[in-house]
């Protein structure tokens, strides 16, 4: 897993280990693909620490944050576990490069302007709201467990991100203009949230992971109605060509990883 | 961008069963958002189970130019306080 080969079923060593292996090394995948969309989300929002519009929309980001890398946290250590090659939630977070992350493409993008981070968050706060709900019934009961706290925490991102889209939709010209450009910019990076590949599959029908199939049209249905609700035009389905759940990134994970990871690649094992 | 919102008063309860107390004050747009940040900024420590707010121009204050007319006169009318009753010992609570 260290090199991170791009996981298919039917490869010749997957197959040589047998179904458990492979529905193994899916979980796997699929609890890392969780913790680095949560890790890597929560990196941007602290990007906003020092620079938000208002004070008290920078405590609210770093409370959002805050969350994000919590969930990370139980995530990547369950990860480590499962993985059994002795790599804790810092060795995961910390000494990965980007390759080897599974983050959805949207949580990896550029903060750019309040709206366009509003926009971003709402729309993987929907998803979450989805997975989580879904995982806090699943089979694995470390991974229930796990979602049944984060899903709180993520009810409230939802409410604050809807309420911020509502208020700049329904806002000013400049405010409606400028979360309509954001939302039309991000929304080709939607069509992962929802394709299915092997990972996403295999997890599924072992129980451990909800069907993406059958979230969509919860998550299409809310987000149908608030962008109405915010007086704000659903852009039309776009192509997409990145695919941040299976190690390719855009250009902007780089970046952000060698600003988070700088301390621990300088000086390997410093702690405060 | 804070100073073109509207200040809000911040009231939360600290367990259910107390009132709500004056925590301080916040700005913000409307009152969806005074409660999300009200939640930020007043509750990180698990410090309250409910919050209010409320428009700081919606408050209507006395003026501390009556504060003469409207407290002094209750100065010498210290009969009001139960302090010239006779308290059993066995009273443990009053």
């Amino acid at each position: 897993m260290s090199a991170a080969p791009p996981l298919a079923a039917g490869t010749p060593r997957s197959a040589a280990r047998g179904d458990e292996t492979t529905f193994a090394a899916a979980r796997l995948r699929y609890v890392l693909r969780l913790g680095d969309t949560s890790l890597v989300l929560g990196q941007r929002l602290g990007e906003w620490v020092g620079h938000a519009p208002a004070l008290e929309e920078e405590l609210a980001l770093a409370n959002l944050a805050l969350d994000l890398v919590g969930q990370a946290r139980l995530l990547l250590s369950y990860a480590g576990e499962l993985e059994g090659a002795g790599r804790d939630e810092d060795a995961l977070a910390f000494l990965r490069d980007a390759p080897q992350f599974f983050n959805l493409t949207l949580a990896e993008q550029p903060n750019g302007d309040f709206a366009h981070t509003i926009v971003r968050q709402w729309l993987i706060d929907s998803w979450q709201l989805e997975i989580y709900q879904a995982l806090a019934l699943c089979a694995d009961t470390r991974l229930a467990a796990i979602a049944a706290k984060a899903v709180k925490e993520t009810r409230y991102h939802h409410r604050f991100s809807s309420g911020w889209l509502t208020r700049l939709g329904d806002g000013t010209a400049e405010s409606r203009q400028r979360v309509q450009r954001s939302l039309d910019d991000l929304w080709a990076l939607t069509d992962e949230l929802f394709t299915p590949d092997e990972v996403d599959e295999r997890a599924s029908a072992a129980g451990v992971a909800p069907s993406l199939a059958q979230l969509e049209p919860r998550w299409s249905a809310r987000i149908e109605q608030e962008l109405h609700a915010a007086t704000l035009q659903r852009p039309a389905a776009q192509p997409y060509p990145w695919h941040g759940k299976r190690g390719v990134h855009s250009e902007h994970l780089g970046h952000m990883l060698a600003q988070m990871q700088h301390l621990q690649r300088t000086y390997p094992g410093a702690r405060w | 961008m804070s100073n073109d919102w509207p200040l809000y008063e911040v009231f939360i309860r600290s367990r259910a069963g107390l009132e709500h107390k004056h925590v301080g004050s916040l700005h913000a747009a409307d009152a969806r958002m005074a409660i999300e940040h009200a939640r930020d900024v007043y509750t990180r420590r698990l410090e309250g189970v409910s919050i209010w707010v409320v428009r700081s121009a919606d408050i209507v204050a006395s003026d501390p130019g009556e504060a003469e007319a409207l407290f002094e006169p209750a100065r010498d009318k210290v009969y009001r306080h139960p302090t010239f009753y006779a308290i059993p010992d066995e009273v443990k609570n009053l």
